[in-house]
């Protein structure tokens, strides 16, 4: 892989006196959809949250190593952490809509960043909307509140409010962990429609998940990058036995 | 005894302690209302008092306590919600936060009248305010202080951390997620932790003892400067200072004095119910 959009370098990471990252290396491809799975516990969430430095709010962490977003180090001390999340988006396990509006939602990065621009602002909105598959059933009630929506639109919301930043990368958690199998399903498709414009990386909410949408896979075990490669040779030749055992449900 | 029963009598116990709650508040509001009544007019509310004050109005008293009331709210509102921000949301846990806890704590169990030689003795004497609505109106700020702080701080603690998770993934820096997320959220509680405050402050006597208050000024203050009379200092001077007191004027001093308090108390719950089914979480 040359030049990857994004590459993690020898990343350790510590709560506490917990390492839940052990020293991980890898080359996150851009304009793709990169899968990190594994059992609870592996460090997959703490990844993601590494890579948009959301984890800079939790007290009492240790991290070594580099993450490198196209070739800057984003723990630099030039990093403008505001502007790297606006570059990184983010989708949490649960829907979480900010209080107000689904207009107010997914805009609320775009008014965060300072953009007034009226037609911008409706430009963003309705293009987010599309590209997170829920502008057809929103169209007519953007003014209502987030929370009339079901759990399932709700959550295609959130990827929209973070698409409307127009991020390069964007970091996904479990993001259909509580959504039925059909919203399930269009958030998928909206993501596969995504990766021409977007990196994507993502925690599946199951292996089935994973073998559905990965370019990329890498399987996590206990904080330990186990193996990484293109799906198809992960999911059908893995070069680890742990791999193996984990895919082929010998344990889980 | 079967387990019912007792649990019957536990029951019947337990109401009459909470209908002991309610019975003082009831006796004590239906004998100001029925004996103050007589005393209620437009002159009472609006004029100022002669003859001893056993005739005329309580206007000075009125207005002086509402000028108090003004002047605390723009004295704690600003320290006490902005040190609230900062305690809820910046502060770490270190023993600069913890002795600032502590402090707030320690101002709200400090009795009354030591908060009025205080400020008799800081803003009166030291500061040469002299007895001064300014020099009241600090006083009874401070006493304000530890009701707004610890009822907004509960306000904030109350809106969920994932608001600020989910403003921070979007960009934002921690002043915008408090800004347009977290203040807006907790508004309702912060307004009632505020009127809350100024209410202890609109009933105090003792703060305003010797920082402020008139015995008997039938004009209304011209300045910050000048003294005033108040609502509860009036209402202790004409009960135990002035013979032959008519009764009625007594009972319709304090029957004003309730119905301000109680009118921002209800105002205090109507705020807060009605942004309560607004709520999105």
């Amino acid at each position: 892989m040359v030049d990857p959009k994004i590459h993690i370098d020898k990343v350790s990471y510590a709560y506490g006196d917990t390492w839940v990252l052990r020293n991980v290396t890898l080359g996150i491809a851009a304009n793709s959809v990169t899968v990190l799975f594994g059992p609870a516990g592996g460090g997959k969430t703490s990844l993601l949250r590494l890579i948009n430095r959301l984890n800079d709010l939790v007290e009492g962490t240790q991290m070594k190593g580099r993450i490198l977003l196209d070739g800057q180090d984003i723990y630099g001390s030039d990093t403008h952490v505001p502007q790297l999340r606006q570059r990184v988006g983010m989708v949490f396990a649960l829907p979480l809509p900010l209080p107000g509006t689904i207009r107010e939602n997914v805009l609320y990065g775009l008014k965060l960043a300072g953009i007034r621009d009226r037609s911008r602002l409706d430009e963003s909105l309705e293009r987010s909307l599309t590209q997170a598959a829920l502008w057809e059933e929103v169209k007519d009630r953007l003014d209502d509140p987030s929370t009339a929506l079901s759990g399932g639109q709700q959550q295609r919301l959130c990827i929209a409010r973070s698409l409307a930043l127009e991020p390069d990368v964007l970091l996904l958690d479990e993001p259909t962990s509580g959504l039925d199998p059909i919203s399930t399903r269009k958030v998928e498709d909206s993501l596969f429609a995504l990766k021409q414009h977007y990196s994507i990386i993502i925690v599946p909410h199951n292996i089935q998940q994973a073998a559905r949408i990965a370019d990329q896979a890498a399987f996590f075990l206990m904080g330990e990058l186990v193996e990484s490669a293109p799906r198809k040779e992960l999911f059908t030749r893995p070069r680890d036995k742990r791999t193996e055992d984990y895919v082929t449900g010998r344990f889980g | 005894m079967s387990r019912y029963r007792v649990q019957r009598l536990g029951f019947a116990l337990l109401g009459l302690a909470a209908l002991a709650v309610v019975v003082p508040m009831i006796v004590v509001i239906g004998i100001i209302v029925v004996e103050g009544m007589s005393a209620i007019s437009w002159e009472f509310i609006t004029a100022m008092p002669f003859d001893g004050m056993k005739q005329g109005g309580i206007f000075p008293a009125l207005v002086g306590t509402l000028l108090l009331m003004l002047g605390t709210a723009l004295v704690a509102i600003p320290i006490g919600v902005g040190g609230t921000i900062y305690l809820a949301e910046y502060a770490r846990d270190t023993w600069v936060s913890r002795c600032i806890r502590l402090a707030i704590v320690n101002l709200a169990g400090i009795p009354s009248i030591v908060y009025g030689l205080f400020g008799l003795g800081m803003f009166v004497l030291f500061f040469k305010m002299g007895t001064s609505i300014l020099a009241g109106a600090l006083t009874l700020a401070i006493m304000t202080l530890p009701v707004i702080i610890s009822t907004a701080e509960e306000a904030l603690r109350a809106v969920p951390t994932e608001f600020r998770t989910v403003s921070a993934s979007l960009g934002g820096t921690r002043w915008q997620g408090i800004r347009y997320i977290i203040l807006p959220q907790a508004l309702p509680g912060i307004i009632t932790g505020v009127i809350l405050g100024l209410l202890r402050a609109a009933g105090e006597t003792a703060p305003i003892l010797f920082t402020v208050a008139a015995f008997f000024l039938p004009r209304l203050p011209q300045s910050p400067f000048d003294q005033t009379m108040a609502l509860p200092y009036h209402l202790y001077v004409i009960s135990t200072q002035v013979t032959g007191m008519p009764l009625n004027i007594q009972h319709g001093t304090a029957l004003v004095l309730l119905a301000l308090v109680l009118s921002m108390n209800l105002a205090a719950t109507v705020i807060r119910s009605y942004f309560r089914r607004r709520r999105q979480w």
